[in-house]
């Protein structure tokens, strides 16, 4: 461990927030505004691969640790680490926002400055999310994403901004303070909010009255995670805030946002209460078979091409959920590598979506047909990256959904089944709309003379198309880092089933 | 012998003195300021008395701290110097700089004489002082008037506005009655235990028997001090007298009288032991937290949103006197200064957008705020995210102590409704920051430059807040301090 190492994630995490501060004091020269916004994104996302070059792979627990004391009453410590899970959704994060400050270019022209600001910190919050091995750290850093994202979709957005904008912070806000209700019970009752030393506790049975609790204590938490995902019957605001946020707060949003909801079900709901994770789990899979299936039907019938990709979310994280709540190696990979596909192809999407719409001012899909003959570049990427979305084998999007559905299979056959037409309605809905956009006759005259991408944009969608190739052919190269983060997830669960069959 | 015994008795030593020197400093300041009132030319009167002003209050600061370094009783046990009364005193001297700071610029666009107007506000400090240290519960009656009387002046101070007239008039018919029921209550808690000293008090209460009067006498004092504290169901007067009274004013007594009030019960409910103090305290606190947010959730003007809002988090700190003394105590009083920094610095903001006659103060005047004004609109945000309970603002941290505190004493029941209660109150303080920045104006409203007091005062309660969120451990370890005091 050098002093690089230890400090690694500080920088990561607040590097951002630094560009933010200097940027506060930028003049109004819109230009620099986003060339520094550029360097600063760029700057940290070269840090973050710092992360995987020098992660120990073969180890388990957490890698790049620092644990000092922040506050003494409450015993609040300044813990963050990563593990194999959490470490690719820091890169993922970084690797997204520079590809966000080059998509935001020309189509933010108001406001420069403040867009910047805010999204450089929504970026820093983020990652700290992932990193924060604190609870009270991580509630911190999770309440601190809202404020920037609901900013940038009520600022910057659509016509129906606000609505979206105070919908999207009521419903986080509200789910969480269930977390906040759960966390406190917890720190009343260990006296710390170390992540690990609660685990700790909980498993050698030193927490008092924990039996009853914890049932309580797994909703509190899976209700602030399930509403971010979004599961089934909490999703509402999923769609409201997707196609009123402007490009770049969609691409986080889909993106990195949603998986917060994902990795705290993965890293707290698991890691904490085992034992109630199992005996739920049966709902909350038939939840997420749901918001597959339903999500899945519910994109093929919108007529806005915005609203589609985000029902399109809600059908792919449904795929994550279910993969969670297998409690298999495979699902819980599968789970992890989707979150990580999912990010690169749907930011790529909403990123494409946003292309069309600087272009035309509409998401709407009968406004557009024939695009493949004035923007063939255009439609080549696009269409790659529907095909990664859709799960074609050889790119990343396959990779995931198949270890999902053998785990769900592994768990229980009619899970894996009813899940795997989830993957025939994405190659439905998606494929669909594609033909209706590129193919046929052009039939708006406005669009014969659409201009294909520029410079700017095809540097914003290479390195998608890039990675969800190389997701695709090489995934042991994220997995051999998953895998062991998995295992510790799961040692609890191996345990209890043992447990079960000797008695 | 025995004559010069008595005699020294009779007449208090300098070190009585040094235990009011405080409140000392703030009589002597405020008397100057109104001796020199008729004398000065009026147009630059208020220039020179509210300078004058400042320099007592941060003299009082001074003073505190002197005083700190002698704790002890006082003037035949009336006062105590501790921990507990400095950090109350250090609170109120601060709050009062704070709104002498805001008031500059507001009397001179309101076109109000300084004079008497400085003069209340520094012998309502004394009083809050003086609350905070007595304890001796006739003592404390008198402080408790000296203090709300004073405010029921300033509450009136916009002559031009009958609103005001009317908030001043509403406040100082519905005060004397409270008033009355405080005491009343320590009438009968005399009658009860036979002292009016707290200690005492205390000592007969815990020594056994616990007779009926004694729990008619704290419910009495409670009805008196929770209508200082507007706390439900004595809140109705609250949002008119918040609305009519000038916006400083308002910033002033929502803080710190409330702080000095909340002083007060604390000394009542744990160091003498109120009997019966858990169930009364969850009633009104589960109360006040319901019907300040529901009420808040309908309103357009700014200020009566905020009146809604200090019922609501009155609510909040009284959770903490339920629960167990070890920890409510150091909760509460940080709760009190985290809220006193916020809502002064809210309500400062307020007041300089307000403009001439207060005639801009509704949710509407303050659509797009971001745009005209970004530098002000940034500040309301972080007052409001605090008001919220958004960590690394103080407001996080006093809501964050209260609760975990009523969770040690199982009051899970509240702790619930409280939570519930902040995700309701999110939407309202939303609304106001949604509007600054989100929308567009629809008619020109004027925002002058930020003057410099204003300026200082604002950024003296930014630090603080944010201070108190990020690093709270050390006031919370001095409020800490305070247990060992209050209970024996």
């Amino acid at each position: 461990m050098t002093g690089l190492d230890n400090s690694m994630l500080t920088l990561v995490t607040f590097i951002p927030l630094a560009g933010a501060l200097l940027l506060l004091l930028f003049p109004r020269r819109d230009r620099d505004i986003r060339l520094f916004a550029l360097v600063v994104s760029l700057l940290d996302f070269i840090l973050s691969l710092h992360l995987p070059v020098h992660f120990q792979r073969a180890q388990t627990g957490f890698q790049f640790e620092v644990n000092n004391l922040w506050i003494s009453n409450p015993n609040i410590h300044y813990h963050m680490g990563v593990d194999g899970v959490s470490m690719w959704l820091v890169v993922l994060t970084t690797f997204l926002t520079p590809l966000c400050v080059l998509i935001s270019w020309k189509s933010v022209h108001e406001r420069v400055k403040e867009f910047f600001i805010l999204l450089l910190v929504l970026q820093a919050a983020l990652i700290g999310v992932f990193v924060a091995l604190d609870l009270f750290l991580f509630y911190f850093f999770w309440e601190a994403t809202l404020i920037p994202m609901a900013l940038l979709i009520g600022i910057y957005g659509h016509e129906r901004r606000v609505y979206a904008a105070v919908k999207f912070f009521l419903y986080t806000m509200v789910a969480s303070m269930f977390m906040l209700a759960a966390i406190l019970w917890l720190y009343a009752k260990t006296g710390t909010f170390d992540f690990v030393s609660i685990q700790a506790a909980i498993r050698n049975g030193q927490v008092e009255s924990f039996v009853g609790a914890a049932p309580w204590l797994f909703l509190g938490f899976f209700i602030a995670f399930a509403v971010k995902v979004p599961i089934f019957p909490f999703h509402t605001w999923l769609p409201d805030a997707h196609v009123e946020a402007p490009t770049a707060g969609s691409v986080l949003l889909a993106g990195v946002l949603l998986k917060m909801g994902t990795y705290g079900m993965l890293r707290f709901n698991l890691g904490l209460f085992p034992d109630q994770s199992r005996s739920n789990a049966w709902w909350i899979m038939v939840l997420a078979l749901i918001g597959i299936v339903y999500g899945a039907l519910v994109a093929m019938v919108q007529p806005n091409m915005k609203k589609l990709i985000a029902y399109s979310s809600i059908s792919h994280l449904g795929f994550v959920v279910l993969g969670i709540f297998s409690f298999t190696q495979l699902g819980l990979d599968g789970a992890t590598y989707v979150m990580l596909a999912h990010g690169v192809s749907t930011g790529a999407l909403f990123m494409l979506a946003g292309i069309l719409y600087e272009r035309r001012h509409t998401y709407e899909i009968a406004d557009f047909g024939g695009l493949a003959t004035p923007m063939p570049v255009y439609a080549t990427f696009f269409l790659f990256i529907v095909l990664a979305s859709v799960g074609l084998p050889l790119l990343n999007g396959f990779i995931g959904e198949f270890l999902v559905l053998s785990g769900a299979f592994r768990d229980r056959a009619v899970y894996g089944i009813v899940g795997a037409t989830g993957v025939i309605w994405s190659a439905c809905y998606l494929l669909w709309m594609y033909q209706r956009v590129f193919f046929g006759k052009v039939t708006h005259q406005v669009n014969l003379s659409l201009p294909d991408l520029s410079g700017r944009e095809r540097a914003a969608i290479w390195p998608t198309a890039v990675v969800a190739l190389v997701m695709g052919v090489a995934p042991l190269l994220w997995l051999n880092a998953i895998d062991p983060a998995v295992q510790t997830v799961l040692a609890p669960f191996a345990q209890l089933a043992s447990k079960m069959v000797a008695r | 012998m025995n004559s010069a015994n008595d005699i020294t008795q009779v007449i208090p030593q300098a070190a009585d003195y040094v235990r009011i020197l405080p409140e000392i400093v703030l009589a002597i300041f405020g008397m100057i300021v109104m001796v020199l009132d008729p004398l000065v030319d009026e147009r630059r009167s208020q220039k020179t008395l509210g300078t004058i002003a400042l320099v007592g209050s941060l003299a009082a600061l001074v003073a505190t701290l002197f005083q700190a370094q002698y704790p002890g009783l006082g003037f035949w046990n009336m006062v105590r110097v501790d921990s507990f009364s400095v950090f109350f005193h250090f609170l109120v001297a601060a709050v009062t700089a704070v709104v002498i700071l805001t008031s500059y610029e507001y009397m001179q666009v309101q076109e109000i004489r300084a004079g008497e107007y400085y003069a209340l506000v520094l012998l309502g400090a004394l009083g809050m002082s003086l609350m905070s240290s007595a304890v001796e519960l006739v003592l404390i009656f008198i402080a408790l008037e000296i203090s709300s009387i004073s405010t029921y002046i300033l509450a009136g101070f916009r002559q031009r506005a009958a609103i005001s007239s009317e908030s001043s008039v509403k406040y100082f018919l519905l005060g004397s009655f409270a008033t009355a029921f405080f005491l009343y209550g320590v009438a009968l808690m005399f009658g009860a235990t036979g002292s009016t000293s707290i200690a005492v008090i205390g000592d007969v209460l815990r020594s056994g028997h616990i007779p009926v009067l004694a729990y008619v006498g704290v419910a009495l004092m409670f009805v008196g001090l929770g209508f200082k504290v507007a706390a439900a169901p004595f809140h109705v007067w609250t949002p008119d007298v918040y609305e009519g009274a000038p916006a400083p004013v308002v910033g002033f007594m929502s803080t710190a009288p409330k702080a000095a009030v909340f002083a007060v019960l604390l000394r009542i409910m744990f160091e003498a032991d109120a009997p019966g103090r858990v169930w009364l305290i969850w009633v009104v606190a589960a109360l006040s937290m319901t019907l300040g947010n529901i009420g808040a959730l309908v309103q357009d003007n700014v200020k009566r949103l905020l009146a809604y809002s200090s019922i609501a988090h009155a609510g909040y700190l009284l959770v903490a006197f339920a629960a167990l003394p070890k920890n409510g105590i150091p909760a509460a009083m940080f709760y009190t200064a985290s809220y006193a920094a916020m809502n002064v610095g809210a309500f400062a903001v307020i007041s300089h957008i307000g403009g001439k006659g207060e005639r801009y103060v509704t949710l509407e005047d303050y659509e797009g705020l971001g745009r005209r004004s970004p530098l002000l609109a940034a500040t309301l945000t972080i007052f409001l995210l605090s008001l919220i309970g958004i960590p690394i603002t103080g407001g996080f941290f006093a809501k964050f102590y209260v609760f975990s505190a009523a969770l040690q004493a199982n009051l899970v029941g509240l702790v619930i409704i409280g939570v519930l209660n902040s995700a309701v109150a999110s939407y309202y303080y939303l609304r106001l920051i949604v509007v600054m920045y989100m929308r567009e104006a629809r008619e020109e409203v004027p925002v002058s430059p930020i003057p410099f007091g204003l300026g200082a005062a604002l950024a003296i309660s930014l630090v603080a807040t944010i201070y108190l969120g990020v690093l709270p451990g050390r006031v919370l370890e001095y409020a800490a301090r305070s247990v060992g005091e209050l209970v024996r």
